[in-house]
């Protein structure tokens, strides 16, 4: 088997074109939540200039490897998710480094992050950040389970395990999507997607004003800086997989921008209708309303 | 009672701070001294710019630009930040924003008076914010006391304890005397002239000793990162 080598340069490009996006996308969506407060909200540049302020910090202190190594787990987390599957479809250009089992590795991407994140916030021994860690390991368990039911759902409904496959399986017409084809397999993942996303109501992790921010409470300066980047790309990267399995994935850049746009606006709409639950209550909202919606998703198929 | 002892007593560190020798759970016995084992005291030393005046250049009109508070609602100053983050003032529009921890933040706003005992914690989280970072002294409280002049358990001078860059004058200065007063900062900062945490790092024992001359419970390391 022969490796086109001109893959990695190409997956680089894609990642650069999504980070850009991702930073105009999530200071988008603050000014959208700002809206909704009747404020103007941050500059749609201000991520940018975040960053360079946090790169340009002369002093950053280390509480041990581990707390270093958080931060860079967390974005190899996102870097790993975006690069392993497709961003656009039938591009030889952007179908990344994608192969035939990508949908089992995707799925571990996603908890990838989150557990190297959890060992570095440990590492820092601050309480707020051991408070945040457990309650997020908590949660984002109980929202991986219709996630994982939904993709396998999916994978039997297509009899396959590749994520371009699935893709293929859906063009030709709206009415070829996952999302109408399978509605509870979707359903079941938009759930886990709103306890993902880090909004409101299930943003008891970071909870600001609480625990003053979670587990980065002790992250700054260029540590700070890489958890913003993945901030930027992780969600991007996870809904190029929810794009890709329910919503006909994207045959163009402006139908890929746009598609992302609107998955995320359904976590942005619920984010700033709803406060926000606790730990207990959004496992238990998990458990009860989605869970079964994925056994059934998987029972029907 | 040995001399040591007495001094430490004298100076009040808390029972939980002082050395002491702990059996683990596995039988074995170790030593721990909490203000040596659980904070760095290294002293702060000056760090220079970027090589580059251009780089720095880009560097100082990045930091002006996205300034993250640390508010310490001290007095009723805090009441007046409040407004800034609402629809009427709505500061993030000038790229300020409120961090809940020293660690993230780069703006100290130190809202009001300062009695001794919040000197202290203000002082810790002072030297947990990293290089560069700005103080906002606000309302005339920090400026020569205020209301509370002869008030015999508040400071007078901010600027004795801490380097501050800007002072907001008034009683209470409203949200819109804070956003002069933030526009005034990013002024400094983009001509380079916000060198607090270097000012602080040079004249280190100068402030440690005002410091410790109205702090009497002085139970943490000279320098706590």
């Amino acid at each position: 088997m022969t490796f086109d080598w001109m893959k990695i340069p190409y997956a680089l490009l894609t990642l650069i074109i999504v980070v850009n996006y991702g930073l105009l996308l999530t200071a988008l969506v603050q000014k959208i939540a700002a809206r909704a407060g009747r404020r103007h909200g941050i500059p749609i540049w201000q991520n940018y200039i975040d960053l360079v302020k946090n790169y340009a910090l002369r002093t950053s202190i280390s509480h041990g490897v581990m707390y270093y190594l958080g931060p860079v787990f967390r974005l190899t987390g996102g870097v790993g998710l975006l690069l392993f599957v497709p961003s656009l479809y039938g591009s030889e250009m952007f179908s990344n480094l994608s192969f035939a089992g990508d949908l089992i590795l995707a799925l571990y991407f996603v908890f990838f992050g989150t557990l190297g994140m959890a060992l570095g916030a440990g590492e820092s021994g601050h309480p707020y950040s051991a408070i945040g860690v457990s309650r997020g390991l908590s949660q984002v368990t109980a929202a991986e389970l219709p996630l994982a039911l939904a993709v396998f759902s999916v994978a039997l409904q297509y009899q396959t395990l590749s994520v371009t496959d699935i893709v293929a399986a859906q063009q030709g017409g709206i009415t070829n999507w996952t999302l109408f084809t399978n509605p509870l397999a979707v359903t079941a993942a938009m759930f886990s997607f709103l306890g993902s996303m880090m909004r409101p109501p299930f943003d008891v992790v970071l909870a600001p004003q609480e625990i003053p921010i979670g587990p980065p409470t002790e992250y700054h300066s260029s540590y700070l800086a890489l958890m913003q980047t993945n901030r930027a790309l992780f969600p991007v990267a996870k809904m190029v997989i929810y794009m890709n399995l329910f919503f006909g994935g994207a045959t163009s850049w402006p139908i890929f921008f746009l598609k992302i746009f609107l998955i995320y606006m359904v976590s942005a709409l619920v984010g700033v209708v709803f406060p926000r639950f606790r730990v207990e209550q959004s496992i238990r909202w998990f458990l009860v309303w989605a869970v079964p919606v994925g056994v059934l998703a998987i029972l029907v198929v | 009672m040995r001399d040591e002892d007495m001094n430490e007593r004298r100076i009040g560190v808390r029972d939980e701070l002082r050395k002491r020798i702990v059996k683990g759970p596995d039988g074995i016995e170790f030593e721990v001294d909490p203000i040596s084992d659980y904070y760095c005291d290294a002293r702060p030393e000056v760090r220079p710019g970027a090589y580059a005046g251009i780089v720095e250049s880009l560097f100082n009109w990045a930091r002006s630009e996205s300034l993250w508070i640390l508010g310490f609602g001290t007095g009723c100053g805090a009441i007046e930040m409040r407004p800034l983050m609402t629809p009427r003032f709505d500061a993030y529009r000038y790229g300020i924003q409120w961090r809940p921890t020293p660690r993230q933040a780069n703006l100290f706003v130190v809202s009001g008076y300062l009695s001794v005992k919040t000197l202290k914690r203000v002082i810790r989280s002072y030297e947990q914010m990293q290089n560069p970072k700005y103080v906002v002294g606000l309302g005339s409280c920090t400026i020569n006391g205020g209301m509370y002049w002869d008030s015999y358990n508040t400071i007078k001078k901010l600027d004795q304890y801490l380097p501050v860059d800007v002072y907001i004058a008034g009683c209470m200065p409203r949200p819109e005397a804070l956003l002069a007063g933030f526009e005034e900062l990013k002024r400094i900062i983009r001509a380079g002239k916000a060198e607090g945490a270097n000012l602080y790092a040079e004249n280190f024992d100068w402030y440690k000793a005002n410091q410790k001359r109205v702090i009497h419970d002085w139970d943490m390391p000279d320098y706590n990162w």
